[in-house]
């Protein structure tokens, strides 16, 4: 009973294919807002992240550089996500 | 002047050339003159796919190099008088399809047809990008699978970033999705992501929906594009998306949950 209880509540948001849908949503924004970018965008977000990981355990994704236009200048924004 | 469609994808194996077969023997039947190249150097196969792999006698990157002209290389297909088939060469340097190269051939077949059909190989190397990069209209070849998606994602980024019209400013790639192996019964159970999910993600209004059929290796394995199936789920399904192509308003078919009596006697 309890089987078929789950069954009906994970159908629809737990079913592969919506877990397809939001892992492609979230890598495609991604690889999109990487696209205008620079090359040397990739190289400078993996530098940053070797040297704050000298100093505390973080992942890869914790560390996010974007490079946002707006009119005549550019904001280099970077974004570190420290563990608790 | 031709019209010229790249058929691409990005990811291998997702139907790119039997779409290229199927397009451009419907668009023939028809009555338009089409041309239908193979940019995949070595790894040639749109040829055997239309049955004339052994009437190959001079390849796209021959006319290229300047060894045959354009009326040599050509092959016409038997079945439709409207066809030509220009294979890929099985044996050079894919380094060989210039950009330079590519649009002069591009530029000589458009005086004499009415469309020229790019089948573009896997990836996005060179093959791929000059098979895309004089193109006036896409059709983007996506099952509905992760890595087919994504793939396509990417490729409609070069499209929109590389491509001539896009360097040169003029009006973007008219972009065309084609969801192939599509299983309405899968979609049905939230096994697979249905048509609007992947026109979500992409961003793209699909041209056709093929469905996931037997008649398609059946077709390959004899050489007939799947189109010629004229009882075929798939072949009908191309036949839509050629007349959609055209401008015609068509709804699609075959993206329904077969029904039990169906699934009893199918």
């Amino acid at each position: 009973m309890k089987k078929l209880f789950n069954f009906f509540k994970n159908e629809q948001e737990k079913n592969p294919a919506n877990v397809a849908k939001e892992r492609l949503k979230v890598i495609v924004a991604h690889e999109r807002r990487q696209r205008n970018q620079p090359d040397y965008l990739q190289d400078l977000q993996r530098d940053l992240m070797l040297v704050i990981q000298k100093y505390v355990e973080i992942e890869a994704d914790n560390v996010q550089v974007q490079l946002d236009s707006e009119g005549n200048y550019s904001v280099l924004e970077l974004n570190v996500t420290l563990p608790n | 002047m031709a019209k010229i469609i790249v058929v691409t994808s990005g990811k291998g194996g997702v139907g790119k050339t039997t779409t290229s077969a199927a397009f451009s023997m419907g668009l023939a039947m028809r009555g338009y003159k089409t041309v239908v190249i193979d940019f995949d150097i070595g790894l040639r196969n749109l040829d055997i796919v239309m049955d004339c792999e052994r009437r190959v006698v001079y390849d796209f990157v021959n006319v290229i190099q300047g060894d045959a002209n354009l009326r040599q290389a050509l092959i016409k297909d038997k079945r439709c008088e409207n066809l030509f088939i220009l294979a890929a060469s099985q044996t050079k340097e894919k380094e060989a399809l210039t950009l330079e190269g590519v649009g002069a051939v591009l530029n000589e077949l458009s005086q004499d047809f009415d469309f020229i059909i790019c089948d573009s190989p896997a990836g996005i190397e060179q093959g791929a990008f000059t098979a895309m990069y004089y193109a006036d209209e896409a059709i983007i070849v996506t099952n509905p699978e992760v890595s087919s998606v994504r793939d396509s994602d990417r490729m409609l980024g070069i499209l929109q970033s590389k491509s001539q019209r896009a360097q040169e400013g003029l009006d973007s790639v008219k972009e065309n999705l084609l969801i192939t192996r599509y299983d309405p019964d899968r979609v049905a159970k939230g096994e697979m992501m249905s048509i609007e999910d992947v026109e979500d993600i992409l961003g793209v209004k699909n041209i056709g929906v093929i469905p996931e059929s037997e008649s398609v290796l059946k077709a390959s394995n004899q050489g007939h594009p799947v189109i010629m199936d004229k009882n075929s789920d798939a072949g009908m399904a191309y036949d839509d998306m050629i007349a959609r192509f055209l401008g015609e308003t068509r709804p699609l078919r075959f993206i329904e949950r077969k029904g039990l009596l169906k699934r009893i006697f199918s």
